[in-house]
Formats: C-alpha cells, sequence, structure tokens
C-alpha cells in the first residue's frame, strides 16, 4: 500500500491533493475522501483562530503505523492523510484523508477508521480562540465512541 | 539537560512548550514531576494529572520510568485533532 503523510504548516488545497492522489492510482476502482473544515463558530460562540499544535516526528510515526494497521484490516491501494498545524481561520482546510481500492467498501471504511483515529488518539492538540479567550479542545464523548467501533485504543 | 516538551494547556501553564533541565541522576516522572512542583506547584500539579500521558524519546511510559540527561520527555494532555 502507498501511504502519504504530511503535516502542512500552511493552507493546502484539498482539491489539488485529491486529483495527485488519483492520478497516482494504477488498479483502484474507489477513491473515498474526507475534508475537515474549520467551523465559523463553536459552543463558546464566534471563533477567531483555531490552533493546531503536534509532536513532530512522533506524531507523524504513530500516522504511519496508523496506515498501516488499515493497510492490514483492508485491501487498499493507497491512503492519505494531510493535517494542518499552526494558526487556522474559519472555512480553511483542516485535515484530508482518502482511502483507494480496487471496490468502494473498503475505501468508505478504511477513510472513515482514519478520521475517527485522528479525531479521538493522534497526537494533536487544538485550541479555539473566541471572544471569551482561549479554551483547549477535548474530544467528544461521539468521538471516543466512534473510535471504540474499530477495537483500537 | 533533559529536553522537557509541554503540549496543549500545559504549554500555557509552563510559559513555553519547551524547556530544559539538568539532571546529574536519572529521576523518574514522578520524582520529576516534584522538582518542577518546588518552583511551580500549579505547573506540577497539572503534570501529574490521571488524564496526562508521559512519552520519553518519542515512546509512551508510566510516571515510574526513568528520565536520563539527554533523553526527551513530553508531557501529553488529551489529544484533539481532525
Amino acid at each position: 500500500m502507498r501511504a502519504d503523510i504530511r503535516i502542512a504548516t500552511q493552507a493546502f488545497d484539498p482539491e489539488a491533493e485529491l486529483a495527485a492522489f488519483r492520478i497516482a492510482l494504477s488498479g483502484a476502482g474507489a477513491v473515498v475522501s474526507f475534508t475537515g473544515l474549520v467551523r465559523p463558530a463553536s459552543d463558546a460562540g464566534a471563533v477567531s483562530t483555531l490552533g493546531l499544535q503536534h509532536y513532530p516526528g512522533v506524531t507523524e510515526h504513530a500516522i504511519a503505523e496508523t496506515l498501516a494497521d488499515a493497510g492490514e484490516r483492508w485491501a487498499l491501494e493507497a491512503a492519505l492523510v494531510i493535517h494542518r498545524v499552526g494558526d487556522l481561520t474559519a472555512h480553511e482546510p483542516i485535515v484530508l484523508v482518502a482511502a483507494a481500492s480496487r471496490h468502494r467498501r473498503a475505501a468508505f471504511e478504511a477513510a472513515d477508521f482514519l478520521m475517527d483515529y485522528l479525531k479521538s488518539r493522534a497526537l494533536f492538540w487544538k485550541s479555539e480562540t473566541s471572544a471569551q479567550g482561549k479554551l483547549w479542545v477535548e474530544p467528544r464523548a461521539a468521538d471516543y465512541a466512534d473510535a471504540a467501533r474499530w477495537g483500537v485504543g | 539537560m533533559a529536553r522537557l516538551l509541554f503540549f496543549g494547556r500545559l504549554g500555557d501553564l509552563a510559559g513555553a512548550v519547551e524547556r530544559s533541565i539538568g539532571l546529574s541522576q536519572a529521576h523518574s516522572v514522578a520524582d520529576l514531576i516534584g522538582v518542577l512542583g518546588q518552583s511551580d506547584r500549579l505547573l506540577a500539579s497539572a503534570l501529574g494529572e490521571d488524564r496526562i500521558r508521559y512519552a520519553i524519546n518519542g515512546t509512551i511510559v508510566d510516571s515510574g520510568t526513568l528520565v536520563e540527561d539527554d533523553d526527551e520527555l513530553a508531557f501529553l494532555p488529551p489529544v484533539s485533532g481532525g
């Protein structure tokens, strides 16, 4: 399986990245992708800045292990994870996950699995700055429940 | 020097993401938190919470693991990505 991982410190173009991912495929019949965007508001109100921090080297290594895990669970030709760090503003892409397989089911499930990992277990720390100040975000109970569906963590 | 990394809200409490500390001998993670607590009790209290995980040189460890002078010790609060 081809595995592409990138921690992006600058804005990225999900459509261009997805096109490049697709063009490099050889035998896949299905590509499923997920793009996460910065929401303009949270429970605390309008969010002016979303800050994303990671543990350089260690975060990438753990994502690579999870991609390898996905490759063992499903017959994937390729998988892609791009995750932003730094300061983001509303509507900006924060994450892109893509999975390619011969038939659709594996790609759907692998993309879902990878997003559940990124939401609940990957080494990222997220802060929201609003009129109320800066707040560090933690996964919701639903994020942990989603991740538990795969029997990991 | 051991390199200490404070992620998430722990970095705000520590005043910086990174700090160096000279260790004349190996300390357990728990002991090291105690040493930090001599100058900053609030930080030490946060570092010792149940929900904080510890990593030495990128590998998750428990609080009894020894930290050597050239190690990198990271304090990892609950994560949130995506």
